[in-house]
């Protein structure tokens, strides 16, 4: 790897000190670095983990689409709010004339099989990116970044959907940063505490686990939500993605290299390319 | 970058993983090792499940040898208790219900030393104990009652289960449902066999007269109407040989999650 990649890739707000050298050499575009492997591995485990999970998630919620709040709760019982969806067994009142075939046994082995990858995946990025100094460096944002001024800058510019400046094809905004931060070190460990607090095993060492949350069921229903807010990521992220390029920052994450213009810019997608050729 | 510290790097790269990627592999073989002689591995470990269902029965299994199912106070029962969908009873089930379930019996064979065949009458004579656990189902629902019955360590210790046993098979009147559980499970303070409920006798419903209560694991583990143990130290024999009737219908054996 020639050594400027590597100072790019860790380079804060890139700038000027993240042009590849090379860029003069290329005329059109150039090819830098973006992502380290650690990264970008546990990143796409993580995605197919979340998708698996999310599925078999989605299945097992369809057998009870009814939550509560407390210890228990079951068809006899007032819920906290129901989903109008019909379900996969025949016993719960949801309206609907039919019951959906069930799904529960492979959601179960799926669920449970995907978590443990997961949590194995986030153990290695967290204690990797602790070591290599990633969220100081990457994710962390600076002092100067978190004064309502630039906040409210940033969030208006998100508002506004406008196109990502050309730094933040090297660097994180501050908002991104929060967010990021949010799911890595908030929703993440919620999501499987809430998980395990369900777990009547888990809790019979643990009970303090659920009994915090106010019972088994407010866990269950809290597990939900935060999926949701993983979910509302997860919509967010991709839709940025878009915003600043696809497949440009697809590629950067898959090969760990970003196609950049020869002003340093990185393209929004490969017909941008060409467009900026011309003019 | 000259090229003698790349080759050099290379070379320290290429041992390193050598190293790396030959202690993954004998440590996962010491670990495979050691998982089956302690007994870690479940009955269903095969496909490609197998990596999840091993890692959640070997840690809950390590972690939760001794700990107690959490138990609630009596203003915590669920009123009314729940009673969830039983299959259509059997005949075999009618006739006994309409004799009271004076005949019901629980016969206990296999690696024991004196198998005995229990009356219900024989089961209630034995000091009865209760608690107040909760049976949260698969699917998401739940309910607190207080469960009357005799431990299942009281059957076993008055069979004398041979040392080597690993463990006790449980069979429902319905020859479509049986279980298992291992012994860490069957010896557990907790897990009783069940003939009362809330004060009364366990109602129809709720899996009575007999239902085998494990509440450090989830419903479909607690079997109802149980009429027949065994004791083995292999469960290759029942069934399809995975354990139990739940992963034959694609449920996990264990369901401590």
């Amino acid at each position: 790897m020639p050594d400027g990649r590597a100072a790019c890739y860790h380079s804060r707000v890139g700038e000027s000190a993240c042009l590849p050298s090379v860029a003069s050499a290329v005329p059109t575009a150039t090819v830098t670095a973006r992502h380290s492997a650690l990264v970008r591995v546990t990143h796409w485990i993580t995605t197919l983990c979340f998708f698996a999970l999310l599925v078999s998630g989605v299945e097992i919620v369809i057998s009870h689409p009814r939550f509560y709040w407390g210890e228990t709760g079951n068809d006899l019982t007032p819920t906290l709010f129901k989903l109008p969806i019909p379900a996969s067994r025949n016993l719960v009142p949801t309206g609907y004339g039919y019951v959906l075939p069930d799904q529960n046994g492979w959601s179960r082995y799926l669920h449970f099989q995907s978590a443990w990858i997961v949590i194995f995946t986030g153990l290695l990025y967290i204690v990797s990116g602790l070591v290599t100094g990633h969220f100081r460096k990457n994710l962390l944002p600076d002092g100067s970044d978190l004064s309502w001024r630039a906040l409210s800058t940033s969030i208006r510019g998100h508002l506004r959907f406008q196109r990502p400046s050309a730094a933040e094809a090297w660097s994180y905004n501050v908002l991104q940063r929060l967010s990021y931060l949010f799911v890595i070190f908030v929703l993440f460990p919620f999501v499987i505490w809430t998980g395990l607090a369900m777990s009547p095993s888990f809790v019979s060492v643990f009970p303090a686990t659920v009994n915090v949350l106010g019972g088994q069921q407010s866990a269950r229903t809290l597990h939900f939500f935060v999926t949701l807010a993983l979910v509302a990521f997860l919509v967010v992220h991709v839709g940025m993605i878009v915003l600043a390029g696809f497949w440009n920052r697809v590629r950067a994450m898959i090969t760990g290299t970003m196609i950049t213009s020869r002003a340093g810019a990185p393209l929004a997608d490969t017909n941008a390319g060409t467009n900026m050729e011309r003019t | 970058m000259s090229e003698e510290t790349s080759s050099k790097l290379s070379r320290r790269k290429l041992i390193t993983t050598g190293l790396a990627a030959t202690a993954g592999v004998a440590g996962l073989g010491v670990a495979a090792r050691l998982a089956q002689r302690y007994g870690l591995i479940p009955p269903d470990h095969g496909g490609i499940y197998g990596l999840g269902e091993t890692l959640t029965y070997a840690s809950q299994r390590l972690l939760t040898r001794h700990s107690l199912a959490r138990e609630f106070s009596r203003s915590q029962i669920s009123k009314p208790p729940f009673p969830n969908e039983i299959p259509p009873l059997n005949e075999a089930y009618k006739r006994l219900q309409a004799g009271g379930f004076a005949d019901w019996r629980l016969t206990v064979n296999g690696m024991v030393a004196r198998p005995v065949s229990l009356s219900l009458d024989q089961l209630k004579s034995y000091p009865s104990q209760s608690q107040i656990t909760m049976v949260q189902c698969e699917e998401g629902w739940s309910y607190i009652a207080e469960w009357m019955g005799v431990p299942l360590a009281r059957v076993l210790e008055l069979v004398e289960v041979h040392p080597q046993a690993k463990y006790v098979v449980y069979f429902s009147i319905d020859p479509e449902w049986w279980d298992s559980i291992d012994m860490a499970d069957a010896l557990h303070p907790q897990t009783f066999l069940t003939y009362g409920m809330n004060g009364g006798e366990l109602p129809v419903g709720n899996g009575g007269p007999l239902r085998l209560r494990v509440p450090r694991q989830i419903g479909y583990k607690n079997v109802k109407f149980i009429t027949h143990l065994t004791v083995t130290d292999n469960l290759k024999s029942f069934g399809k040989g995975l354990g139990s009737a739940s992963p034959e219908g694609g449920y996990a054996w264990y369901a401590g999650i």
